[in-house]
């Protein structure tokens, strides 16, 4: 093919609204009180439950199940939302085959485990449309924490402060709370407004100030918030996304994954949204996963993933990578992006093959080929923007760019904690920032007291 | 193909399955569909005296429900027939005429007075039934006004109608016994005595479902109130199973046939109650649950089985019965452990659990610091209670102790036998 005659193909509307409805509808529809308690009675009733180890917040599993099964749906969230205020979400975005569901007993003579995610879902469900209340605060302690970050490490550390009878005030950057629960899932995966649903749940324990598009060193610095608080959790995730470091990176048509998907989850007719007709996205993560199948469910043609490792080492999970696949998403494995080609728009990127050599290092072949594009999404991760903590990072330790804390979240700086993403040692989850949450403040109620 | 050709009371059949005497045998229109479907005989519907009574025109039965909906117990309020004795037994005669080949019992129920029975009795039997089955059994309903269950509780009401039935009656006569009573073997020696050719059993137990959650009120009712029903289903058979025992390995009732009845579902159920002495079953509630297709897995389940084993019908019946005996006869020098394969250990930790909470911490849960489920040989007395909650079959099984010390007890296994009656322990000990 010529590149000269390739004109890019970027356009809304490629699939009428009837499909775009389908094809944005709940991904795994919801169990049904019959299916549910099916599913239920699968469960063992496992002693020292596998999956309840597997889980990062260590919800009791068993516990929740067999309240499902005595339709005691009620007390089956309460099991969930006191060990995980985000049972609802996670059981919507958890990679559950290979926390829970690989760890479920089940697996080993049938490989099928219980649905534990879904089931999660049923007995959560019912807890955010109705706004259940369950948690109330203890007598107020006068101790004011301030929280950086309104996604899912920020909210989950605000909740539980809230109820330890702090008072806390959250700095949220985006005009919404929720994080990448509001921002980075693939629309499919939270429906009907779920993860305002879930951060207005949070938000009603009452003592939780939320101070929305208020960003950390630009309105306000670490060490202006330690002045006037007794205490800082930092929860900013990751501000900024990896480059390819190619020539030619700014060329229209090459775009961050994370953008493009914040800008679908917040449009009301994902139709609107213009659609490459051949897209390439670069990356292995669960980004680069949601990117390629939405922009296939937006009409896309071709939509070809090229990675430079294995399946093996690709972030995302089998099941991810298998739901692409069946989403007609052409998966590449062993190449790397080298060059990024077009006059005043991406149409060609050329990719060389890589393999491992025998010391296991990634290594190149010399051997090319190219994909054909009118649109490039780049999911190849994201870092910490260290340039918002400026000056104050004084004090603060990083690991590979990230921050440094201890077992529950203590920071190098005695009245700090941080958590989510933007620690070090992390697994860039959804539950795993909840738990950081969760722990820190804990560990924040216990150093507060103390005081 | 084995021979399920059977011969009851001299009442043949050609297989042991009947229907019940209960709704699925109501009326002609069901009946003929249970012989095309190929049950081998049906006990009708039980008959009363004219006026024919009345059933509640609102619930009349209810269920016990695994999570999946599977009927596991089953409760029912109906009373006997509640159609004109002439249509039934115009029925009746019609359907011995086209299935001349199938068991055709008539169930009865009567007040307790010999002129009743010599009346109804002799005009039943000119519809050519085979047998008469005494309903001594109901729980509920009828046994308020003096029948069913009320004679079926007092031994000497069951030998007497039993004896006013056989005069009156040239056809043979089972007495069909209620399990509600302390003990099924006075009942059973009345019936025996009375003249019975035989006895079926059980009839439904005394039961109450549950509760209306909302209303707070039993569950179900008739217009806001509600009445003991009686209760079959498959949570009923072990019940059924020691009485049908009893009457087969006690020396004063051990003559007499039986026709058992009580939770029969699939085959294996009907091989365990013919094991265990009866000659028949009787099926209503799985047929209720199912419809009578389920004929053709009883026949050819208990046909393959037969195959298999190499048994005739005739064999199989009361085969298990030598191994029932009373508590004070078991070993007590023999011992078992519970053995866990852990090739097939799904690592639940269901039996370390239960072992450890309720029973006799015999169990690990870890071992060299690693989740494992490892029997304790010092610590096990062979109770069972792990191969029960096992969710994976076989993974646990329990294997006999034969040489060495019990590491329990550090006594040596003795080949000899030892039993209660001679222990020392035992006060009323047995001395030569």
């Amino acid at each position: 093919m010529s590149n000269a005659e390739h004109k890019p193909d970027i356009r809304g509307h490629r699939l009428d609204e009837d499909e775009l409805a389908r094809n944005f509808g709940d991904l795994h529809p919801p169990l049904t009180r019959a299916d549910a308690l099916i599913e239920a009675d699968r469960c063992y009733f496992c002693y020292d439950a596998p999956c309840t180890t597997a889980c990062p917040t260590g919800i009791d599993i068993p516990g929740f199940i067999q309240k499902i099964r005595s339709d005691n749906l009620r007390g089956s969230a309460h099991t969930i939302l006191k060990e995980n205020i985000m049972g609802g979400m996670c059981a919507r975005v958890c990679p559950t085959e290979v926390l829970c569901e690989e760890a479920c007993v089940r697996n080993t003579h049938e490989e099928k485990p219980v649905e534990i995610g879904l089931l999660q879902r049923y007995a959560t469900d019912p807890i955010f449309d109705e706004q259940t209340p369950f948690f109330s605060r203890a007598p107020a302690t006068g101790k004011k924490v301030a929280v950086i970050g309104g996604g899912p490490a920020g909210l989950s550390c605000a909740h539980r402060l809230a109820t330890l009878g702090h008072e806390v005030v959250v700095f949220n950057r985006d005009n919404k709370p929720g994080g990448l629960n509001e921002y980075g899932i693939a629309a499919y995966k939270a429906i009907d407004d779920f993860a305002q649903k879930e951060a207005d749940y949070i938000l009603s324990i009452g003592g939780i100030e939320l101070r929305n598009g208020e960003t950390l060193g630009r309105d306000f610095t670490l060490n202006h918030l330690r002045e006037s608080y007794d205490a800082v959790f930092i929860g900013i995730g990751l501000g900024s996304t990896n480059k390819l470091g190619l020539d030619d990176e700014s060329l229209p048509g090459i775009d961050d994954a994370i953008d493009y998907i914040a800008e679908l989850r917040q449009a009301d007719d994902p139709g609107r949204l213009p659609v490459g007709r051949r897209v390439v996205v670069i990356g292995g993560g669960m980004t680069a996963i949601d990117i390629a199948v939405q922009s296939k469910r937006l009409g896309a043609e071709f939509v070809d993933l090229v990675y430079r490792r294995g399946p093996e080492q690709m972030g995302a999970s089998l099941y991810e990578q298998n739901l692409a696949q069946t989403n007609g998403v052409t998966i590449h494995h062993w190449a790397r992006p080298v060059e990024l080609i077009g006059e005043d728009h991406i149409t060609e990127i050329r990719f060389e093959r890589t393999e491992l050599d025998d010391s296991g290092r990634l290594v190149a072949r010399a051997e090319y080929f190219e994909l054909t594009a009118d649109v490039v999404f780049k999911a190849i991760g994201q870092i910490l923007d260290l340039s918002v903590l400026g000056a104050d990072m004084t004090g603060l330790e990083f690991r590979h760019d990230r921050i440094v804390v201890n077992e529950t979240g203590r920071t190098t700086l005695r009245d700090v904690w941080a958590g989510g993403d933007c620690v070090s040692g992390g697994d860039d989850l959804t539950v795993t920032a909840v738990q950081h949450g969760k722990l820190a403040a804990i560990d924040i109620d216990q150093h507060l007291r103390k005081k | 193909m084995a021979d399920l050709k059977t011969s009851f009371l001299g009442i043949s059949s050609p297989n042991p399955f009947w229907l019940a005497s209960a709704p699925p045998t109501d009326k002609a229109y069901n009946v003929n569909r249970a012989f095309e479907a190929g049950w081998g005989g049906a006990v009708w519907k039980t008959l009363g005296e004219d006026p024919h009574i009345v059933n509640v025109s609102g619930p009349r039965y209810s269920a016990l429900h695994s999570n999946e909906r599977r009927v596991i117990g089953f409760n029912n309020i109906e009373l006997i027939t509640d159609r004109p004795l002439q249509t039934n037994l115009d029925e009746m005669r019609q359907i011995k005429k086209d299935w001349p080949d199938r068991a055709l019992v008539a169930s009865v129920m009567l007040p307790m007075n010999e002129q009743t029975w010599a009346r109804y009795l002799p005009m039943i039997e000119e519809t050519g039934v085979d047998g008469f089955e005494l309903n001594f059994g109901c729980p509920h309903g009828m046994s308020e006004r003096g029948m069913g269950a009320a004679v079926g509780q007092v031994p000497e009401y069951i030998q007497m109608a039993t004896e006013w039935a056989k005069k009156a009656a040239s056809v043979p006569v089972i007495v069909k016994l209620t399990p509600n009573v302390t003990s099924i073997l006075p009942p059973a020696k009345a019936a025996l005595d009375g003249g019975a050719d035989a006895v079926s059993l059980i009839n439904t137990i005394n039961s109450i479902m549950r509760v209306d959650y909302d209303s707070l009120t039993m569950y179900p009712t008739t217009d806001g109130m509600g009445t003991h029903g009686g209760y079959c289903g498959e949570a009923v058979k072990p019940i059924a199973l020691n009485m049908v025992a009893e009457i087969a390995r006690t020396k004063d009732t051990q003559s007499i046939p039986i026709s058992g009845i009580g939770g029969i579902t699939d085959w294996r159920d009907a091989v365990d109650f013919m094991a265990l002495g009866a000659s028949n079953v009787q099926v209503c509630t799985a047929a209720m649950v199912y419809g009578f297709k389920i004929i053709d897995d009883l026949v050819d389940g208990l046909n393959n089985f037969l195959e298999d084993k190499q048994l005739t019908l005739d064999e199989l019946i009361g085969k298990a019965v030598p191994s029932v005996t009373d508590w004070q006869y078991l070993n007590l020098n023999y011992v078992e452990k519970a053995v866990i394969d852990q090739d097939l250990c799904i690592q639940c930790g269901r039996c370390h659990i239960v072992c450890e909470d309720t029973s006799h911490q015999a169990i690990t849960n870890t071992v060299n610091g690693e989740r494992h489920f490892e029997v304790i040989d010092a610590e096990c007395v062979g109770c069972n209670l792990c191969v029960s909650v096992c969710p994976v079959a076989g993974c646990i099984s329990m294997q006999q102790l034969t040489e060495g010390n019990d590491p329990r007890t550090g006594k040596p296994i003795s080949g000899e036998k030892a039993n209660w009656t001679t222990h020392p322990n035992n006060p009323m000990r047995k001395t030569d």
